[in-house]
């Protein structure tokens, strides 16, 4: 040992590099790895798995068998579905989704939902076989380099390949999954590792010395924040999936209500501040509301919330805010000035920095300020809405369709959208009034979402009606977990917007290619006769007069349910930022 | 209209733990954005069991800082700096492998070796070679020195560099530390 350079464990106070709770949850000697792996799992208080075996993984399978009784694995039919399952399960309860895949295919097919959750701060934990330790990089049968393969899409991963890492791997796992932003975590474990012999000792991670998940408010800047806010003339709040994460959403709707200042929401941000508020004003983002677009480019004060600035809500950065003070609140130190140049930087968590700012401004009102928004959204209602809602079209109209579900819903229910003209069309029309009801894939717009996160977010949530809507496409992507409800009896109700087009594709082929429709035009196979043959219910309506009761039979239903609905062909969803625009050059028509 | 910004050198000085993969995490964040890395050196610290990167990259200033962050953010890298040329004092290594023979060639040979504060580390029956350290225009200038007699082999390191601020990087550590914050306060 080197005893010339001072070491920093002692310095810094931590004995490891990760430090253990020091409280044993649960111990057990002479068992294997696999055994451990689902020990740990019971540990971190994990209930639900969603999973698919194969040879690499069967030891933890085989241990998994004898706690059934403990928890729940549904067998999904692609592991894609599984890491989409396990992120509507963890979006809806804020609880670490975990997912079960064997080594190379299985683990392969994990990586889209990876993809999708480290891009929403999702927190996952995928646990893959891996072949056993010494056939390590000989292309063994179903190797595949897993930790090399995730690594740009993993907030960590790691490799184990001896039966007593697994419970400080896992540990480890959790932590980072879930602590700060969240995020996936892969760990892949080699077969021998599940199959060594162990004593085992559970205890959670609290620190990891190279992750500083949360960090202290600066004083100085809070004040620095409320003093803009407090002479802030034209003061405007977008929120984000920060918000959710972090539970703030009362003090969200304190800090809202003290300060007087209209909140618009994000894509993932839906449901955190209630859609009847007086002071929300709607949605951000290329097919948001009109108010919201343009008067980023109007207010004075731009207080941006637990929201990362995203291409989709900022379109073109260079005339995005530019007249605003933007004070940032955010938990990612690399969001700070990444997009948006900020005055003040609140690094932490969103719900902490509400909890501080609120006793440092002052109560306002912005009657005249809310007006202008109130102006802006009665010409949206002339412009787009009243033509979506009171079409004169003899076919439906998406956004009909939508309305009526969140009127028969109460706006309480947990919608899980896919991806194209339909989820545009939830996220404008779906009026929420109940939190941690929004569940879509927006950064990565992952088709083939909604119908395995609905389920992941029905079994988290029993008791709430869980609607997946969907596009005649994006259903066509993941279709086969039909088989995983019909098995697992998940009465999701499934709403599969039919428009026989790629819509949204064919939607910028008619606006920007001068209706070139390249590939767009898609056929679908009798998606009721398809239920049917996965045992569930269903019915197909195309006529206005029929909807209320479709949808009606579908909520009324205490099984799963299909409600197959034909809308029209060629509609486009507005209003829309083009790509490149600015907020302000927004498009109604 | 955004000015366009100019692309400068940078070295990067990212103190990690010791595991496998971080190299791999850490320059796929380059990749990603597709920045050339000119060199990369990694090497137990001061400190121990704490690696220190160093990586030299040529890009804006506003990206440099953007593209330290990502980096600081991955988990198992501790602290991650950057600086100008300015602010780092630097140093490559060059070994030249030549023919035994050159050096019978009159004294021309020793004395390109000695005007460029260059060192023979070996001489073998067939082969000599030769350690410069030095930054890459001067390792490169007794390159071409050499040329003319034959070079069987060439190597140049990557950059190391010390930085010049004198505040100790425990110290940033330290720091960190007494931000980090718990929910359950
Ligand atoms: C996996 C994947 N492939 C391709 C796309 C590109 N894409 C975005 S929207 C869309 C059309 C979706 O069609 P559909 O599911 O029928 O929904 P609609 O827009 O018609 O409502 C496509 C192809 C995507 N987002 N995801
Ligand atoms: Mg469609």
């Amino acid at each position: 040992m080197d005893k010339t350079k001072p070491e920093m464990t002692t310095l810094l106070n931590t004995t490891t590099m990760y430090q253990p709770s020091g409280k044993t949850l649960i111990s057990k000697k002479n068992i294997s790895g696999a055994e451990a792996v689902i020990l740990s799992l019971i540990a971190e208080g994990v209930d639900t798995i969603f999973g698919y075996p194969g040879g690499a993984i069967m030891p933890t399978y085989d241990a998994l068998y004898h706690y059934m009784d403990q928890v729940r694995h549904l067998l999904v039919r692609h592991e894609q579905g599984a890491t989409h399952a396990a992120q509507g399960y963890a979006r809806v309860t804020n609880k670490v989704g975990v997912c079960f895949a064997t080594s190379g295919p299985g683990a392969t097919n994990l990586i889209t939902g990876i993809a999708d959750a480290m891009i929403d701060s999702t927190p996952m934990v995928c646990i893959t076989g891996q072949v056993t330790k010494e056939l390590l990089g000989t292309d063994a049968f179903q190797e595949t380099d897993v930790v090399g393969i995730s690594m740009p899409v993993t907030k960590w991963n790691y490799q184990v390949t001896s039966a007593d890492e697994i419970p400080e791997a896992i540990a480890k796992a959790f932590y980072i999954a879930k602590s700060g932003r969240p995020g996936p975590v892969v760990i892949d474990i080699t077969k021998n590792a599940q199959n060594e012999m162990m004593d085992f000792e559970y205890q959670k991670c609290e620190k990891v010395r190279s992750y500083h998940p949360y960090r202290k408010l600066d004083e100085a800047k809070l004040d620095e924040a409320a003093e803009i806010i407090n002479n802030a003339v034209r003061p405007y709040m977008i929120i984000g999936h920060g918000i959710l994460i972090s539970e703030a959403q009362e003090e969200l709707k304190a800090f809202a209500e003290k300060t007087g200042i209209p909140v618009a929401s994000t894509l993932l941000g839906l449901s955190a501040f209630p859609n009847d508020h007086d002071q929300y004003v709607g949605y951000v983002g290329m097919h948001g509301n009109y108010g919201p677009n343009i008067k980023t480019n109007e207010c004075d004060v731009l207080i941006a919330i637990g929201m990362r600035f995203d291409d989709r809500v900022t379109g073109d950065l260079n005339r995005y805010a530019k007249q605003a003070k933007v004070i940032h609140v955010e938990i990612d130190p690399s969001e700070i000035d990444k997009n948006v140049k900020t005055d003040v930087a609140l690094l932490g968590d969103a719900k902490e920095a509400l909890k501080s700012l609120i006793g440092r401004v002052k109560e306002k009102t912005y009657p005249e300020w809310l007006a202008e928004f109130a102006a802006c959204d009665a010409e949206e209602k002339r412009k787009v809405i009243e033509k979506d809602l009171a079409p004169t079209t003899e076919k439906l109209k998406m956004a009909e369709v939508v309305n009526k579900l969140s009127e028969l819903t109460e706006g309480k229910a947990i919608t899980v959208s896919d991806v194209g003209q339909h989820q545009m069309v939830v996220s404008r029309y779906y009026n929420y009034l109940e939190t941690d009801s929004n569940v879509t894939s927006g950064g990565l717009g992952t088709m083939g979402f909604a119908l395995p996160a609905a389920i992941g977010a029905k079994v988290a949530k029993p008791d709430r009606d869980v609607v997946a809507i969907i596009g005649d496409g994006g259903f066509q992507m993941t279709l086969q977990e039909l088989g995983t409800i019909m098995q697992e009896k998940v009465p999701v109700k499934i709403m599969i917007l039919n428009n026989s087009f790629l819509g949204m594709v064919r939607q910028w082929q008619q606006l920007f290619f001068e209706r070139r429709y390249s590939f767009v035009d898609i056929e679908s196979p009798d998606f009721i006769m398809l239920a049917k043959s996965f045992g569930i219910k269903g019915e197909q309506v195309s006529k206005r007069e029929d909807l209320e009761t479709g949808l009606k039979n579908m909520l009324a239903s205490e099984e799963s349910y299909l409600l197959e609905v034909i809308v029209e062909k060629e509609d486009n969803v507005f209003p829309m930022v083009p790509t490149g625009a600015s907020v302000t050059d927004i498009r109604l028509e | 209209m955004e000015i366009k910004e100019e692309e400068k050198r940078f070295t990067l000085s990212l103190f990690t733990e010791n595991k496998i993969g971080l190299v791999n995490r850490i320059t796929i964040i380059f990749t990603r954005r597709k920045m050339n890395i000119l060199s990369l050196t990694t090497s137990e610290s001061e400190l121990k069991d704490i690696y220190r990167f160093t990586v030299v990259i040529k890009t804006t200033a506003s990206q440099v800082a953007k593209v330290v962050k990502q980096i600081e953010k991955q988990i198992g890298v501790l602290k991650a700096f950057y600086y100008e040329e300015e602010q780092v004092i630097f140093q490559e290594i060059a070994l030249y492998k030549i023919p035994t023979k050159a050096l019978f060639g009159g004294e021309t040979i020793e004395h390109i070796i000695r005007n460029h504060y260059a060192r023979i580390l070996t001489v073998e029956e067939e082969f000599v070679v030769i350690e410069k350290t030095g930054h890459e225009h001067e390792t490169q200038e007794l390159f071409e020195a050499l040329k003319p007699f034959g070079v069987l082999g060439f190597v140049r390191s990557g950059r190391v560099a010390i930085p010049k601020p004198m505040r100790k990087v425990m110290s940033y550590l330290q720091e960190l530390e007494d931000l980090a914050y718990s929910l359950d306060n």
